[in-house]
């Protein structure tokens, strides 16, 4: 169904689109090349773009100077365990709303979506009281909790818009079949749920991997991940460009992959699939 | 089909969910309701006292804060104008037939998941930077004397780096609404003799009307609490000329340990949000029924 057009006109368009797209990107591609250079070359004027002499010593040099590996492991550990234990919470209360809704149903919905809405600086000090009388701050498991419960929200919801696509009717027809309600979860439901939940994983995890104003303020050290670590680079003993770069580099790209093949997901996500 | 039996099984599977986050917003937002009334100094404990509305008084009446609001309107204001129009412009090209689209749409979308310090210090020290930045070697290179953006225009460098990171998002959710619009309905108006800005106005417009309210709703909500990037590029200052209410609130609890007074802001940050929020509740509500 393809609309006829010009060669001409799709080459003009193409440029002005590829243009964009790098100037866009452009900030990100930088970062990736500065952390090749040395620190000499990443400040030089005029700037060097790619003949210089391209090194991997930054890579080593930022896990040397400050153990990177710590903080790019608690980044792993804060986002895929606050979103594990979301899913843990979240599977059986969007599955009730979904398969058995109530009139209130809707209500709850909303209200779970309202404390999404509450500017996480309202809640910030008696948080971190809490978390100094408890002995949490600074630790991986404090960090675990608070992205759970700032995440879930968007959790429930995206499973709830998820799940509300698998039709009931196909459930009823198993059962006149005679399934059993084991055989009916496992064989029926599961396979139909588990793009839903492997969505929501993803977008959770990109979410709680970014997340900055819990992790600044309730870590230091010990439990910092990658978004508080890298912010140490923002004090003046800390500019080393190319040092910059390829902790960038390292923090950016997982989070990038997964973000380039869960675009779908994430318009849903997102907004809850109010845009198609 | 729901029973009484599956009926309080729905409610067990509910709960733990539901109790959690009742409990993570009635716990912190009544201990700030408690502590914004009283005089409160974390380097002083057991020294607080009740004072009634004083911490409002002198947070409201704080001229830092009548900075911090105008800061945070013109941080979410400016973001969305540049977000939605560019969005919208992204969208409109990218929906035309072009070489790579698949690449081009990726390389625009990337800056949404790069993390907020990383953008922050990326553009503060590698473009942004007076003597070391590109920005500075394009300035000189054409003859112009090096804007030191952060210390001479600091909010607008705020602005231009959230801007930046929101600008993916807005294209992305505007690109998804305009392919979901029916080719026919355009040929039909091209047909008609309808020329490009008509059909935008009378076509296009209106079937991105949801994406665009969407998008500013959401935005809006993420913007009200910037925070990495002002904490990491210009920590508020100069002064307070890039102060956000979120930052103002952090400094006075984790800076000056004013436990009393930040408080009182926080809750005036979460009444302003709240004016915001219904909106957002009311649009997604109508959705819902749709």
């Amino acid at each position: 169904m393809a609309r006829k057009v010009s060669t001409r006109r799709k080459l003009v368009t193409s440029a002005i689109a590829w243009t964009i797209g790098i100037l866009i990107f452009f900030p990100i591609l930088w970062t990736f090349l500065t952390s090749f250079k040395s620190e000499g070359d990443a400040i030089a004027s005029p700037p060097v773009f790619l003949f210089f002499h391209w090194t991997t010593e930054n890579y080593i040099e930022v896990q040397s100077r400050s153990d990177y590996a710590l903080h790019f492991w608690n980044s792993v550990i804060m986002s895929l365990g606050s979103t594990l234990l979301g899913l843990l919470i979240a599977i059986p209360a969007a599955w009730a709303m979904a398969f058995s809704p109530t009139k209130r149903t809707k209500d709850v919905l909303m209200w779970m979506l309202s404390t999404k809405m509450m500017p996480p600086v309202g809640a910030l000090i008696p948080v971190y009281l809490i978390f100094r009388d408890a002995g949490l701050l600074d630790t991986r498991i404090g960090l675990v909790i608070v992205l759970t419960l700032i995440n879930l929200p968007i959790i429930v919801w995206m499973l709830y818009t998820y799940f509300k696509e698998i039709p009931g009717e196909i459930l009823e027809a198993s059962r006149m079949d005679g399934a059993s309600l084991a055989k009916e979860i496992i064989y029926v439901l599961t396979p139909m749920a588990v793009p839903g939940i492997a969505s929501t994983l993803l977008l959770n995890i990109i979410l709680a991997w970014n997340e900055a104003f819990w992790t600044l303020n309730l870590t230091t050290s010990k439990a910092a991940p990658l978004t508080t670590f890298i912010a140490s680079y923002s004090s003046p003993e800390g500019l080393f460009y190319a040092k910059l770069s390829a902790a960038s580099t390292m923090a950016i790209a997982p989070i990038l992959i997964l973000g380039w093949f869960s675009q779908k997901q994430l318009v849903r996500g997102l907004t809850f699939g109010a845009v198609k | 089909m729901a029973t009484t039996h599956t009926r309080s099984a729905a409610r067990l599977m509910m709960a733990p969910s539901v109790i959690l986050l009742l409990a993570w917003m009635i716990v912190p937002l009544c201990m700030t309701i408690y502590f914004s009334f009283l005089r409160y100094n974390l380097l002083m404990p057991g020294m607080e006292e009740f004072t009634g509305f004083l911490n409002y008084q002198f947070f409201l009446s704080d001229p830092a804060f009548f900075d911090a609001l105008i800061n945070t309107l013109l941080l979410v204001g400016g973001v969305l104008a540049i977000t939605v129009i560019g969005g919208m412009a992204f969208a409109l090209l990218l929906d035309q037939p072009i070489f790579g689209q698949g690449i081009v749409r990726i390389l625009v979308i990337a800056p949404f998941f790069v993390m907020p310090t990383v953008s922050a210090l990326v553009w503060k020290n590698m473009f942004m930077n007076p003597v070391n930045g590109l920005f500075a070697w394009i300035a000189r290179s054409l003859g112009f004397a090096p804007v030191d953006f952060l210390a001479a225009i600091p909010l607008i460098s705020v602005i231009i780096i959230v801007a930046w990171q929101w600008l993916p998002f807005a294209t992305l959710i505007m690109l998804t609404a305009l392919q979901s619009l029916d080719e026919e309905q355009k040929e039909a108006a091209e047909m008609d003799g309808a020329g490009f800005i008509p059909r935008f106005i009378y076509i296009v417009l209106p079937h991105m009307a949801r994406a665009i309210t969407v998008v500013i709703l959401i935005e809006t909500i993420f913007l009200l609490s910037v925070f990495a990037e002002i904490l990491v590029t210009t920590n508020g200052g100069p002064g307070t000329e890039s102060t956000n209410l979120t930052y103002l609130v952090y400094a006075q609890a984790l800076l000056q340990f004013d436990i009393g007074g930040a408080s009182a802001g926080g809750i005036v940050a979460v009444i302003l949000a709240n004016i915001v929020a219904i909106f957002l509740v009311r649009l997604i509500g109508k959705n819902l029924e749709a």
